[in-house]
């Protein structure tokens, strides 16, 4: 009675349709682990911001704001190509499926390229926490308004009071947040990778597509991440 | 006519999970959960005497109040050892790696875990970060006690900090795998016929720890993850010349590490269910009551971290809050109790080795747990927080309960995995030494806890001294026990007596397989249509009214 | 004075009373429950073990109503726990205004004591009787916590923030001072004794060593003094001996150092090596000798480095 005449249902199985909800729930579930994951971040973000608000108004100007802007544009695009992947995997379109995947991987290729351009940034100008950070915020506050940007009461008040060390913390977390962001990137690079030889393989076709529908859940997890990253870091604090 | 029968009409020598294929190879590269299974029960067995020899040693050095047998600092590297290896490596895998691994696909009746390969993943995963913390220990130890509280540990502890956190945070991706993959494999492949309630509660403990596992242990990986940027590329996260906090961080461990305590016992009060049911051959009393407390208590259990905390200069508030919740959960896991006693009522009780260690854990958890009272009460934890009444209380728990339902495991399903009988007389002799070993080891402490005696101290107060002597005296006899232990399940393994599909006369899909069972369990799928421990029907491969086997041997 | 066999310690404070009165009540009830439990799974083991062809037992009732009364009953008690206990931890986390504040500094593996009138002690503190005390405290290093198992308190210091511990001793004598939260090699010597005096034996003891008899000491004596008040005799002691080097003979001798090169113990290396040990180590020695940059002034110094000198045998100036 069971339906062993399909070749990808693996032997433990009863049916395609036990294990693509396997599959499928199995994703989920690991994705979970993920939000749990980089939940303990956002705690720890969300308490020192609230006990150090200066220091977060200084540690998010200093940031660059069209780097960043400009990578979620580039990681929103690579979700519209992965979910076009997936599609085209399922109505047997494997050709076009092995090109958006291609498409998928270059643009997260250009995301951590610009951050690889941030984090060199950031060496220059010594916001790497540890023993050579320095930001003396009164003179960030100069280059500002040397720079032409109106800065408002508010925005000074939070320079002048900034605490360098808080700033520091502030890069801390960056720095752990927006890295442990690019290893899931850089995972993801290589799940495409092997999506791409599989399809090219022919492995994947209308019977059989659950490695691609649940690497892009795990993509699109990723890409949401940073649609939080962003705003916390980057935004949060302006003005 | 069940799968067991076939199989023994059939004639042929049975073919089953141990003598398919014998090469070493063939064991490290196989995907069956059965034998993943006997692999964590290996590794986890030497970890335990690992954990246990440091315990030994430290305790040997404990005898006199002065610092005789060891240098403090080598003191300090075996219990922060024995500590990392028991929890990590030892008490959180171990019924879940190695009976859940085995059983939980047996009892709902499906061919393996839904990822059979993620399975045997999670086994290289807990190993590479078990030789990665066993390294640390190699190249010099950790000294920072399994708490690695901040700042000591990220700034000031001049040791193999980084190669521990490494393991640690490694071993907990090897907890996740497995944990997911039970989740997945409970929701997604029982066999026809096995509803929600008619699951053995030993499943519903399973997926309540997995529960815990999936959501807790993320939050420690980045605990340790940021721990180890701050010492390795000198981060400040915790760091208090930077306004940073180093109590955040026990915020943070304590958010896996108070749920993980339900992660060691959650599991062994569903062995118990299972023993206490099949001892007294009567259906588990209140089944839905002790199903959905294992779940409230794994939910409920997220919000009770804080209590490790009153003297930490968290808010005063935030303390009657956390002190409040953990009296809450208490009272799910007290009613519990309440439920094995009255299985029992009006039952048909026989003592064999496995109900001794039920009964063991009974008599034993119930103090540990009540003793957890005197520690979620604010004014006494203020005195009694690190001392040795702390470190009594979770060895009452975690050895009185988390291990005595391993062993009871052990011995109740050693039959069904090894397809041998244990002696029964050494087995029960071993678990009686175990149990007054263990009582004189820990007992003292508590006394010695309320009158002041702090933990992790190498050297102490001569005053204390009495009590320390019962509890290495204690302790020895503890180790006989466990030694006495593993040497007759080791004799078994080569001359125990064969044991037949189901020696115990138990209720239960397991029991109608094979033992050992076959490569995919069941020669067919089974078809489920009673409820689990139905005592009052007659099982499927015993005869009823038949007297279990071990009891005629 | 209670032995550690009694049930209860030595009650020496205001609260100590009220914390073991709670302590008595869990008891009780622990050893309620532990014997209901232990005597019912007994005598149901005995009564119900099985016989020779019983029949089989019925299936228990599906109903809830046992654990929903067990659990009510429980919920009442374990609220009367809560409110007890909270009750009194209010009260032992709330120092009242007028208390004395005595400032605490900890550090690996020490604390450092000043009472208000300026006077300085280390792991020995000395109070009144029937006074309340507010400990200040704070940490150098890592976390440390102050705990006087007489007294039934218990607080953490925590580096960079202050912590505060209340307590009023009830009667004169002598207590053990333990820190509890690990804090690295020498977590379990770090402790001492609080000797806690009648309030005429106070004011006596906060002016005694204070003027007159420190002048009437040599600079070899007040070094020696120093060197046992400020612990360095407990790593330099040639009895314990482990953690620091020998000192006697050091000085005016060769000493080779952890980076190979060597060094003369003069003046200056000795003045160095106190106020700043992390500066040059000592060759098979871990960098663990606290700085005490800031804990000794300079009279101090100079008192130490004549003791030292002293134990060299040419005790020069
Ligand atoms: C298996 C592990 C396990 C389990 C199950 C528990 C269970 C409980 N624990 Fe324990 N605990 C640990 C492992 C565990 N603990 C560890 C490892 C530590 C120390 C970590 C470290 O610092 O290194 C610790 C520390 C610890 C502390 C912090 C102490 C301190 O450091 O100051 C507290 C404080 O509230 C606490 C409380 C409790 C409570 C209330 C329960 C409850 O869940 C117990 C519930 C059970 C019962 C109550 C018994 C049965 C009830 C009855 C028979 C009826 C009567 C009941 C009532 C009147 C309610 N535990
Ligand atoms: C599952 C968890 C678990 C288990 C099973 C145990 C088992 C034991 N524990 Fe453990 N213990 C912890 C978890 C556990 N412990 C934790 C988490 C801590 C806190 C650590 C910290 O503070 O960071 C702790 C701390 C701790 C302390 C406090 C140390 C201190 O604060 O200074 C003590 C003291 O007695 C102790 C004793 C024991 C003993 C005697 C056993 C016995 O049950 C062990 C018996 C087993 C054996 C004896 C092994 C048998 C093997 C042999 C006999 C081989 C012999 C070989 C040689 C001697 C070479 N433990
Ligand atoms: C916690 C232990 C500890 C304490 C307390 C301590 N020392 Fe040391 N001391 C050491 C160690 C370890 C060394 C060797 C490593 C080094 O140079 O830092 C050392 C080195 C020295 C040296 C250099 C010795 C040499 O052989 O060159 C002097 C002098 C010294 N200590 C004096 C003192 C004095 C004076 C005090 C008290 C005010 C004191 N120490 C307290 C541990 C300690
Ligand atoms: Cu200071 Cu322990
Ligand atoms: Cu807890």
């Amino acid at each position: 009675m069971s339906s062993h005449s399909n070749a990808h249902v693996a032997h433990h199985f009863e049916n395609a349709e036990q294990q693509r909800q396997s599959a499928q729930l199995g994703m989920w579930i690991f994705l979970v682990t993920e939000v749990m994951f980089f939940g303990g971040l956002f705690a720890a973000y969300t308490i020192y911001r609230s006990l150090y608000p200066e220091a977060w108004v200084v540690g998010s100007h200093l940031l660059s704001i069209k780097l960043g802007g400009f990578n979620t544009a580039v990681l929103l695009a690579s979700s519209l190509t992965m979910a076009m992947a997936v599609h085209a995997a399922q109505t047997d379109k494997q050709k076009a499926s092995a090109n958006w995947i291609i498409l998928t991987m270059l643009l997260g290729f250009v995301f951590l390229g610009v951050k690889v351009v941030e984090y060199a940034g950031k060496i220059d100008h010594h916001l790497v926490p540890g023993p050579h950070f320095f930001v003396d915020p009164m003179a960030e506050l100069a280059k500002l308004e040397a720079a032409g940007i109106q800065v408002g009461q508010h925005l000074r008040h939070a320079f002048e009071g900034a605490n360098p060390n808080h700033i520091q913390l502030f890069y801390s977390l960056y720095f752990a947040m927006t890295g442990m962001h690019a290893v899931h990137m850089i995972i993801g690079a290589g799940i495409m990778l092997w999506l791409l030889v599989n399809t090219r393989k022919g492995v994947y076709s209308s019977q059989y597509f659950n490695p691609v529908e649940v690497s892009g859940l795990y993509w699109h997890f990723v890409d949401i991440v940073w649609i939080f990253l962003f705003p916390m870091l980057y935004l949060i604090g302006r003005h | 006519m069940s799968a067991a029968d076939t199989q023994l009409a059939a004639g042929d020598p049975p073919k089953h999970y141990l003598n398919n294929g014998l090469t070493i190879r063939s064991w490290l590269l196989s995907v069956d959960h059965k034998r993943i299974a006997i692999l964590y029960l290996i590794s986890l067995t030497i970890f335990f005497l690992l954990g246990g020899a440091a315990a030994a040693l430290f305790r040997m050095d404990l005898v006199t109040p002065e610092a005789d047998v060891l240098q403090s600092e080598t003191y300090n590297k075996l219990f922060t050892m024995h500590g990392i290896v028991m929890i990590f490596f030892f008490l959180v895998p171990s019924i879940p790696a190695v009976m859940g691994n085995f059983l939980v696909p047996v009892m709902i009746g499906a061919k393996d875990v839904a990822f059979p390969r993620l399975n045997l993943l999670s086994w290289y995963v807990f190993m590479t970060g078990g030789l990665i913390a066993l390294g640390a220990i190699i190249m010099g130890g950790v000294d920072t006690g399994w708490t690695f509280y901040t700042p000591y540990s990220s700034m000031y502890a001049n040791s193999h900090v980084i190669l521990a956190v490494a393991g640690a945070f490694i071993a907990g991706f090897s907890s996740i795998m497995t944990g997911l993959n039970f989740i997945v494999t409970i929701q997604k492949m029982r066999a026809p016929g096995l509803t929600w309630f008619r699951l053995p509660l030993f499943i519903w403990a399973m997926y309540a720890t997995s529960l815990v596992v999936i959501l807790g242990t993320p939050v420690v990986a980045i605990t340790l993850v940021m721990i180890f940027v701050e010492r390795f590329f000198g981060f400040g996260i915790f760091d208090p010349a930077l306004g940073g906090d180093p109590v955040l961080f026990q915020h943070l461990f304590w958010f896996y590490s108070h749920p993980a305590v339900y992660i060691m016992i959650l599991p062994s009060m569903g062995v118990v269910s299972e023993i206490i049911s099949c001892f007294s051959r009567r259906r588990l009393y209140g089944y839905t009551f002790v199903a959905f407390s294992s779940l409230a208590i794994a939910v409920i259990g997220f919000f009770v971290w804080g209590h490790h905390m009153f003297v930490s200069s968290q808010s005063v508030y935030a303390g009657l809050v956390f002190s409040f919740l953990t009296f809450f959960v208490a009272i799910p896991t007290a009613i519990k109790m309440l439920n094995w006693v009255m299985t029992m009522y009006k039952g048909s009780v026989s003592f064999e080795t496995p109900m001794l260690y039920a009964y063991g854990f009974l008599g034993l958890f119930v103090i540990g747990g009540l003793t957890g009272l005197f520690l979620s009460t604010m004014a006494t934890d203020i005195h009694l927080h690190d001392t040795y009444f702390v470190v009594a209380h979770f060895h009452y728990v975690m050895v009185g309960g988390g291990v005595m339902g391993f062993l009871g495991a052990l011995h109740f399903w050693w039959p069904k995995i090894i397809g041998k009988l244990y002696p029964e007389g050494w087995a029960k002799f071993a678990a009686i030494v175990i149990f007054i070993g263990f009582n004189l080891t820990f007992m003292p402490q508590f006394q010695m806890g309320y009158h002041g005696m702090p933990r992790r101290y190498h050297t102490y107060a001569e005053e204390f001294q009495v009590f320390h002597v019962m509890s290495t005296a204690g302790a020895t006899v503890l180790g006989a026990g466990y030694l006495i232990m593993a040497a007759y399940l080791f004799w078994s393994l080569f001359k125990g007596k064969k044991a037949s599909a189901n020696p115990w006369d138990a209720r239960g899909l397991e029991w109608e397989t094979a033992s050992p069972p076959p490569t995919e369990n069941f020669l067919e799928t089974p078809k489920v249509t009673q409820d689990a421990y139905a005592y009052d029907m007659p099982s499927v491969t015993c005869p009823p009214g038949a007297k279990s086997e071990a009891e005629r041997v | 004075m209670n032995s550690v066999y009694s049930l209860l310690p030595e009650q020496a404070s205001t609260v100590a009373g009220q914390v073991d009165a709670i302590y008595l009540f869990l008891v009780a009830i622990s050893v309620f429950f532990t014997l209901l439990l232990a005597g019912l799974v007994l005598v149901f083991g005995i009564k119900y073990r099985r016989r020779e062809g019983a029949p089989a037992p019925e299936r228990p009732h599906e109903d809830s109503s046992l654990e929903l009364i067990g659990g009510g009953i429980l919920l009442v008690l374990v609220l009367v726990l809560f409110g007890w206990g909270a009750k009194v931890f209010f009260h032992s986390t709330r120092p009242p205004a007028d208390a004395m504040e005595i400032l605490v500094t900890g550090k690996q593996w020490m604390w450092k004591l000043q009472h208000p009138q300026g006077k300085r002690e280390i792991n020995t503190l000395h109070i009144p009787a029937g006074r309340p005390i507010q400990l200040t405290m704070t940490s150098e290093d890592v976390i440390h916590s102050f705990f006087i198992p007489a007294f039934r308190v218990k607080q953490d210091v925590l580096p960079g923030r202050y912590t505060r511990l209340w307590f009023e001793a009830t009667k004169p004598g002598k207590y053990r001072l333990f820190c509890t939260e690990y804090c690295g090699t020498e977590h379990s010597m770090m402790g001492g004794w609080v000797n806690v005096l009648t309030p005429a034996d106070y004011e006596r003891w906060l002016v005694d060593s204070g003027g007159a008899a420190v002048a009437s000491e040599t600079p070899v004596q007040a070094g020696e003094r120093l060197f046992t008040q400020l612990g360095c005799q407990t790593c330099h002691n040639p009895g314990s001996g482990q953690l620091g080097p020998h000192l006697a003979g050091v000085y005016g001798h060769t000493v080779k150092l952890a980076d190979g090169t060597e060094v003369v113990a003069d003046d200056e290396y000795l003045r160095e090596s106190i106020l700043n040990s992390q500066a040059k180590i000592v060759a098979g020695f871990q960098p663990v000798m606290p700085v005490f940059k800031g804990i000794v002034n300079e009279d101090q110094l100079l008192q130490l480095i004549a003791y030292i000198k002293s134990l060299s045998g040419g005790a020069s100036n």
